[in-house]
């Protein structure tokens, strides 16, 4: 047991939690604004693909994740083609996109597989970096965990505190009333289904681009899954996000540093760990009376 | 004369196979207080939508004192000075008031100068109002508040309002047409939907009529009786309903001790609530909405289960008995909203027939259902309440309210009910069919059957029900006879005042 560093783990936990916590997030602004978009794992493998091959082409780590979010946006919007203008089933959509997402990174990224990406380097924050302990943990990562944690903050900014979050979140609330109100609820949707698109994007992208650094068909393996999860335990709160992505990298790595010191308990029981252990804390976390945005889920049609 | 505030010549507004507005011309003078009336689906609603910019009429224009006048869309209407409070409210259960009312105004100042701004505007008018408080929590007077003050923080020359008093309690009612006579007195035009006639009478002084998409008329609601007005809506006399005045007989349905805990965040727990309901009686159960008559219809109904002998039907206990059991020993329920509750939207009104009337009609066989009996049933469910669709094969979704209503109403009554209960059985219905509805309760209790009946429209209860009880934050008052109590009386009771009566001493 011994063999296992609090340092290191810790900054392990801070990267591993970045994919789901940027893809919840998207998620979250998303369902915010009504619309349930279960097409994350596929939005995000797109990404992944989209990312590494503009990283490994143009030899740079910066484009690679522009193009990763354009990716995820671009599959996105044909969600929002979909549900929002020819009033699809999001249920069903969503899960199409998924399919269909996972399809397209396999042929896209052939020729990719055994690749190296080019390295993204690592923040300099100078003297901070090198505090004992917090500089390991805190301050030597890459610049998407920052932007990650950045992003929650504006998104729990703007929810609670601009015009346009409050926008966002009447429309996802009432939509009919929204609209008797004069807001573009359609225009509203879509917007946030792109910035859902983007972020699940970006994830993906974290995933093959420095997290792994690879390219291998199905590589997401069901972060898309986990992040949708955490979103609704979350009780659709941006800070309840990011403790879920926490916990939930914080086992994953746990389980993985005590199946290496070779625990004597069965590999499989760990594997389930994070998941459950997750599932369990936001389920416990989520017996508030925050409820689901009163919208979510359901078409909007300007009848009459 | 001077030029009038609003000016609307001749707007003509088709839906494909149905023209809502035929060429609607009339003029609404500053500081006037103007009646729409009509039945449903006359186009009151989407006249004034066209008003406030949320549909573009096909032909005819409007001048708002003289200028012309075509709002693109409701920010626009909100920027010329007009504004509208909606019959379904426009509110956001899970925003706090500050927040509601912000969104409904075009540049809102910063939220703390908001919530003071708030709270001025509400006290000036008499309808004070906390800009904190989450609106999910808040009652119908309370949310039809937000609405008004948003609207006022706009300072608006126009106001429209849909069906403002329907679920307003009479103290309520007085307070708000308090409000806004001040507002006329400040030189505000009031745009003035409803369905009670003798409110119109009360506030408004002038009228348009409304029948099929065309004006029909005007008139002087003050010097034209409500019976006159009706008449002209409709364009036929009706008769009110009759009751045939007769004893009451055993209890039919008796309820003690009744508490349930709230089945949701904006619900409301009941406690002990208690009833007895008579063979060939109407009991009236008022109240302001949100005040526990959802939740009792649902105990009742047998949505929600409760210990064996709270609830006695015929004196054997049946708390623990579900919905379909409860309609097999003859207790039936028709809930409030129609579309989703009482009805399911995409099924058609042969298989809504079915859903309810399946077990005391025999709709089936061995678990298989008899299409052909379903059908005569819904078709004579049309038949018999006059039911405006083209078969019984129509989705429930496609009715005009007041038809689906209508059919919900019928489907229960003529399955024979021992025990009906039914919640706001004439909401949102024109008063034709709500005359056609409150008679066939009646008919209904005078063959013996017990009729709950609730309501938030007092005027119905005191028409039809023998005696009256309030709901009040879940708890119910003591039943006593409708024909000794006066108006005064029964706002007490709604209020809370449970015992009224002054100490003897």
């Amino acid at each position: 047991m011994g063999a296992i560093d609090p340092t290191l783990l810790l900054a392990a936990i801070m990267v591993a939690a970045t994919p789901i916590l940027l893809a919840a997030l998207g998620e979250l602004v998303v369902e915010r604004a009504g619309v349930l978009n279960l097409g994350v794992e596929g939005m995000m493998i797109t990404g992944a693909i989209c990312g590494f091959a503009v990283a490994v082409n143009s030899g740079s780590p910066v484009l690679g994740f522009v193009a990763a979010a354009a990716g995820g946006a671009a599959l996105s919007l044909l969600f929002a083609l979909l549900t929002q203008l020819a009033l699809a089933n999001q249920v069903a959509s969503g899960l199409a996109l998924t399919l269909f997402g996972l399809g397209l990174s396999s042929l896209l990224g052939q020729g990719y597989q055994g690749i190296k990406p080019p390295p993204t380097p690592r923040l300099d924050l100078g003297p901070l970096s090198d505090i004992p302990f917090l500089g390991r943990v805190l301050f030597s990562h890459d610049p998407m965990v920052y932007l990650a944690l950045g992003l929650v903050a504006a998104v729990w900014a703007l929810l609670k505190f601009t015009r346009a979050g409050l926008i966002l979140r009447a429309v996802g609330e009432n939509h009919d009333a929204a609209h008797a109100l004069g807001y573009r609820v359609v225009r509203v949707r879509v917007m946030a289904i792109l910035f859902g698109g983007a972020c699940a994007g970006l994830g993906g992208a974290y995933i093959s681009l420095i997290r792994v650094p690879q390219w291998t068909e199905g590589m997401t393996s069901g972060a898309g899954w986990i992040a949708l999860a955490l979103v609704v335990f979350a009780s659709w709160k941006a800070g309840r996000v990011l403790l879920g992505a926490w916990l939930f990298g914080g086992v994953s790595v746990l389980q993985l540093n005590l199946q290496a010191a070779g625990l004597a308990i069965p590999v499989e029981y760990l594997s389930m760990s994070p998941y459950l252990i997750t599932i369990l804390v936001l389920v416990i976390m989520s017996a508030d009376r925050s409820r689901a945005p009163g919208s979510l889920g359901r078409s909007f049609h300007a009848s009459q | 004369m001077t030029t009038p505030l609003l000016s609307i010549n001749g707007l003509t507004r088709t839906y494909p196979g149905v023209i809502a507005n035929d060429s609607v011309s009339f003029d609404i003078q500053e500081g006037e207080v103007h009646a729409l009336l009509g039945e449903n689906g006359a186009g009151k609603s989407t006249l004034v939508k066209m008003i406030y910019g949320l549909v573009k009429p096909d032909s005819g224009g409007m001048s708002l004192r003289g200028a012309p006048y075509a709002p693109a869309n409701p920010s626009a209407a909100r920027a010329a000075g007009v504004a509208m409070v909606f019959q379904h409210f426009s509110l956001f259960d899970a925003l706090n008031v500050a927040e509601n009312v912000a969104l409904g105004m075009e540049a809102p100042p910063p939220m703390r100068r908001l919530a003071a701004r708030i709270r001025e505007v509400s006290e000036t008018y008499g309808l004070p109002l906390d800009p904190a408080r989450l609106t999910g929590d808040l009652s119908a007077g309370e949310r039809q508040r937000v609405e008004i003050i948003r609207c006022l923080l706009q300072e608006p020359r126009l106001l429209i309002m849909d069906e403002p008093t329907s679920v307003l309690t009479p103290q309520e009612v007085d307070i708000l047409f308090e409000t806004l006579r001040k507002l006329t007195a400040e030189g505000v035009a009031i745009l003035y939907i409803s369905h009670k006639l003798e409110e119109i009478r009360a506030l408004c002084d002038a009228a348009t009529i409304l029948r099929h998409g065309r004006n029909v008329g005007t008139c002087v609601p003050r010097e034209t009786s409500a019976r006159a007005m009706a008449e002209a809506m409709v364009g036929a006399s009706f008769n009110a309903p009759r009751r045939a005045g007769q004893a009451a007989g055993a209890v039919a349905l008796e309820v003690r001790g009744l508490s349930l805990s709230a089945p949701s965040a904006f619900g409301t727990a009941l406690r002990d609530v208690s009833l007895t309901l008579l063979q060939g009686e109407i009991l009236g159960i008022g109240g302001v909405a949100g005040n526990g008559q959802d939740e009792v219809l649902a105990a009742l109904s047998g949505e929600r289960l409760t210990d064996p002998d709270t609830i006695r039907l015929d004196g054997a206990p049946i708390g623990r008995l579900g919905p379909n059991a409860r309609r097999a020993l003859g207790l039936l329920a028709a809930p409030e909203e129609r579309l989703g509750h009482a009805a399911a939207p995409d099924m058609s009104l042969t298989e809504n027939a079915l859903l309810s009337a399946a077990t005391r009609e025999g709709l089936t066989r061995h678990g298989f259902i008899r299409w052909g009996a379903a059908r005569a049933f819904a078709t004579r469910v049309i038949a018999d309440f006059d039911v405006r669709t083209p078969g019984p094969e129509t989705a429930a979704r496609s009715l005009s309210g007041g038809n689906l209503q209508k059919f919900v109403i019928g489907r229960e009554v003529l399955q024979r009910p021992r025990v009906l209960v039914v919640n706001q059985p004439t909401w949102g219905v024109d008063a034709a069919a709500a005359a056609a509805i409150r008679q066939a309760l009646l008919d209904l209790a005078a063959e013996g059957a017990a009729i709950l009946c609730i309501s938030q429209d007092l005027d119905e209860l005191l028409e039809i029900a023998d005696r009256f009880a309030a709901l009040n934050e879940g708890r119910l008052s003591g039943a006593r006879p409708t024909a000794s109590l006066s108006l005064d009386e029964i706002g007490l009771m709604m209020g809370g005042a449970h015992d009224m009566e002054v100490a003897h001493v």
